[in-house]
């Protein structure tokens, strides 16, 4: 990605506010932090709008409003239903208003309603059935030599740590004797799960910090003269 | 009105994609995809109250002089000068009609020059905490607290060229238990058996808790009164 | 023990001080490592050189500016590898900094390494949409219930490369590039799953462990954080060296990245020392 001068040169400046955090907190990152959370919030707005409003609901509610700017919308007949989308979006609106605020249920009504309809059959799939049909492997694996060891020993690790682990999120019994055994085996499993979670984080937040230094380092290079 | 509306609509949407997965001709096909594109749009009327969420906060303290008042008007002139070379579409060649991303635009100037620089590097923050975090608070104080240490340190060493040189000089018949070797093991399958176990359980959660609100059990979203 | 009660009492800004210099120390070494890709980069690498030449990948951009160090180099590699294959590639967005990141990556990488590829026919850039879930469910039964035109407003329609895509299923790879949701996991729960679509992750590295469990029966393949964009820039060079001159940036970065993991290493060990010595004395 090739940046224009005054790109680099205003990106290199609110980098360095936004590092000045690490020394303490000061006027230098207030000013940066604030002025990330407007332009990101109206960010989001104007794509939202030319992205998915003006194309998706005004270009099929009034085509010939729009035509002049949206080709696509040219010869179209209105699409009367999408009002149905936009009253529930303007009703989402009135939470801006106290008293009329309760209105804005009726949107989140939908919202909720599709969230609960599509997740309750996508995640009935996806996470639980497909899940438990993935855990379903032989615990005897053949290699071309006979019995394959390495291979046997990670699908036993995979069964138990499973099993053991959806022991351990059973609430509805005290966790004690064979229970509590299995369900420990289920902590011990959700540790390494964890460890490892750590250490991808870990690694995560370094490329970020490496990715910033990169884009300084160009911008350095600019201001001393260099290519 | 107030809480019988809502539960109905619930009810109804709810209750229509679900059956459109197992009654897929019409009319649960039509409604299963014009639900979906009047979530999206609504989706974008979230963003707006959002905006108007931020207007009010900051317009409100800078009107009472509150604390960091003058930290809010950045806010506001950062939120109103986007808002308006995104709308207007400001500079790029085909003017309205054109891409809003295209070069030359004002907006790509502004997410280049102003918001990659300050999202990367409120991220990029994060590598310094997690150092600082991890020398404070990381101690192998339980079997349970070193099970996860070790798990993350084979995890450090071997996603970089550093676990190869520590062990690299075993031999073949061993190569099993190189540090990458054993990083990639236990991503492969102990990190894969309790991933799966969460996933299988959040599962369970979510498609219990999407019954209970389509059903009208669950109420919380519609608040109190 | 003076010294393990300045270790301590260490000031924060002295580990933050470290911790840079173990970053920027590196980049003045300018040292390259090979790497090589690991089974699930390598299967994501498979499938593209598996598809015919002609076919349609969706590339959704669902990602922005703050994990961008990660998951820019992986597009960049993988756009190279469909393009190098005659591959037609779409963008498209459910964030919606996601439509930058496309903008940014034809402007930087298409258009000077592939003049040749003209775009409405090789690529197209379907934008940002809203809705995340509600989008992938709207375009599986739809393309164009949502997509009625480009980025830039061009009618899909008028687009070669739109010709004949009615909705998901028209597309033979999702090649998702996820920095959290929405992201891989709904692209696998509502389109892979119900429309039987290949779809792989090129996701954060926080985000990686939380994908193992769909690999390999719902996701074809997972490449996590850097260490996944540097395996396949690896995996690329070998199979198409006319890419030795282009920039490798995640190759670049593993070395730096090596430096900062022993150096938060060896925090831990430290803290855990002192830890240690304070339990032992206060046995004592």
């Amino acid at each position: 990605m090739n940046l224009s001068p005054a790109e680099l040169w205003i990106g290199g400046i609110l980098t360095l506010m936004i590092f000045s955090f690490l020394y303490r907190d000061n006027p230098f990152y207030k000013f940066a932090e604030h002025l990330f959370v407007g332009v990101s919030a109206a960010y989001w707005m104007v794509q939202g709008v030319w992205g998915t409003l003006m194309p998706n609901l005004v270009a099929k509610v009034a085509p010939g409003m729009v035509q002049s700017f949206m080709p696509e919308a040219a010869g179209k007949n209105p699409e009367w239903h999408y009002l149905i989308a936009a009253l529930f979006g303007v009703l989402l609106l009135t939470r801006l208003v106290p008293s009329i605020g309760w209105l804005s249920r009726w949107s989140l009504a939908f919202v909720v309603g599709y969230s609960a309809g599509t997740n309750f059959i996508r995640y009935l799939q996806s996470d639980f059935i497909a899940q438990i049909r993935s855990t379903m492997i032989p615990l005897v694996v053949q290699g071309q030599g006979g019995l394959d060891l390495g291979a046997s020993f990670s699908h036993l690790v995979l069964i138990v740590g499973v099993f053991c682990g959806l022991v351990y999120f059973f609430f509805s019994k005290e966790h004690h004797g064979a229970l509590g055994r299995v369900s420990r085996i289920g902590v011990w499993t959700l540790m390494v799960t964890f460890g490892a979670s750590f250490g991808y984080t870990v690694m995560a937040r370094i490329s970020l910090l490496l990715g910033r230094l990169q884009a300084l380092i160009i911008w350095l290079r600019l201001v001393s003269g260099g290519s | 009105m107030r809480r019988t509306v809502p539960l109905m609509i619930t009810f109804i949407v709810g209750l229509t994609l679900i059956l459109a997965v197992f009654i897929p001709p019409e009319p649960f096909d039509t409604m299963n995809r014009e639900f979906s594109v009047y979530f999206d749009i609504i989706a974008v009327f979230a963003f707006v109250l959002g905006g108007g969420n931020l207007l009010r906060l900051h317009g409100d303290r800078v009107y009472r002089r509150g604390k960091d008042w003058k930290f809010s008007i950045v806010t506001l002139a950062g939120f109103a000068v986007t808002l308006v070379v995104g709308l207007g579409k400001i500079g790029g060649p085909p003017g309205v009609r054109g891409d809003l991303m295209a070069p030359g635009t004002w907006f790509r100037f502004v997410f280049n020059a102003v918001l990659t620089p300050l999202s990367a590097t409120m991220f990029a923050l994060l590598a310094f905490y997690v150092a600082s975090a991890s020398f404070r608070a990381f101690r192998a104080k339980t079997p349970e607290a070193t099970i996860l240490l070790v798990s993350g340190f084979i995890i450090l060493l071997g996603r970089t060229f550093l676990g190869g040189i520590l062990t690299g000089w075993l031999p073949d018949s061993l190569s099993f238990l190189t540090i990458p070797n054993l990083a990639d093991w236990i991503m492969a399958w102990p990190n894969t058996a309790g991933q799966r176990a969460i996933v299988i359980g959040i599962a369970l959660g979510v498609t219990a808790t999407s019954l209970r609100l389509i059903l009208g059990i669950e109420r919380g979203y519609l608040g109190s009164d | 023990m003076r010294l393990l009660a300045f270790f301590k009492t260490l000031d924060r800004r002295f580990i933050f001080l470290f911790v840079g210099l173990a970053v920027i120390f590196p980049f003045l070494l300018d040292l390259d490592l090979p790497e090589y890709p690991t089974v699930m980069v390598k299967a994501i690498y498979n499938t593209v050189e598996g598809l015919q030449p002609g076919s349609l990948v969706l590339m959704p951009f669902d990602y922005d500016p703050s994990t961008a160090p990660e998951l820019d180099p992986m597009a960049a590699a993988v756009v190279r590898h469909c393009l190098s294959r005659d591959l037609r590639v779409c963008f498209m967005a459910l964030w919606p900094e996601g439509q930058g990141m496309v903008s940014n990556l034809i402007s930087g990488t298409v258009q000077p390494e592939f003049p040749d590829k003209v775009y409405g026919r090789d690529y197209v850039n379907l934008g940002y949409k809203a809705g995340g879930q509600g989008l992938i469910n709207a375009v599986l039964l739809n393309m164009r219930s949502m997509f009625t035109t480009d980025a830039a407003g061009v009618p899909v329609d008028s687009l070669p490369i739109m010709i004949g895509v009615t909705n998901l299923k028209d597309f033979k790879f999702i090649m998702n590039f996820s920095a959290g949701r929405p992201g891989s996991k709904e692209w696998i729960q509502f389109a892979g799953d119900p429309g039987r679509i290949p779809v792989a992750s090129g996701s954060t590295a926080v985000q990686a462990p939380l994908l193992y469990p769909y690999y390999p029966s719902q996701m074809v393949g997972l490449m996590g954080g850097l260490k996944g964009a540097a395996e396949y820039e690896a995996a690329l060079l070998a199979g198409y060296p006319r890419f030795k001159d282009s920039r490798r940036v995640a190759t670049e970065l593993m070395v730096p990245q090596a430096m900062a993991h022993f150096v938060i290493m060896l925090f831990i060990v430290l803290g855990n020392i002192i830890y240690f010595a304070e339990r032992r004395a206060g046995k004592r």
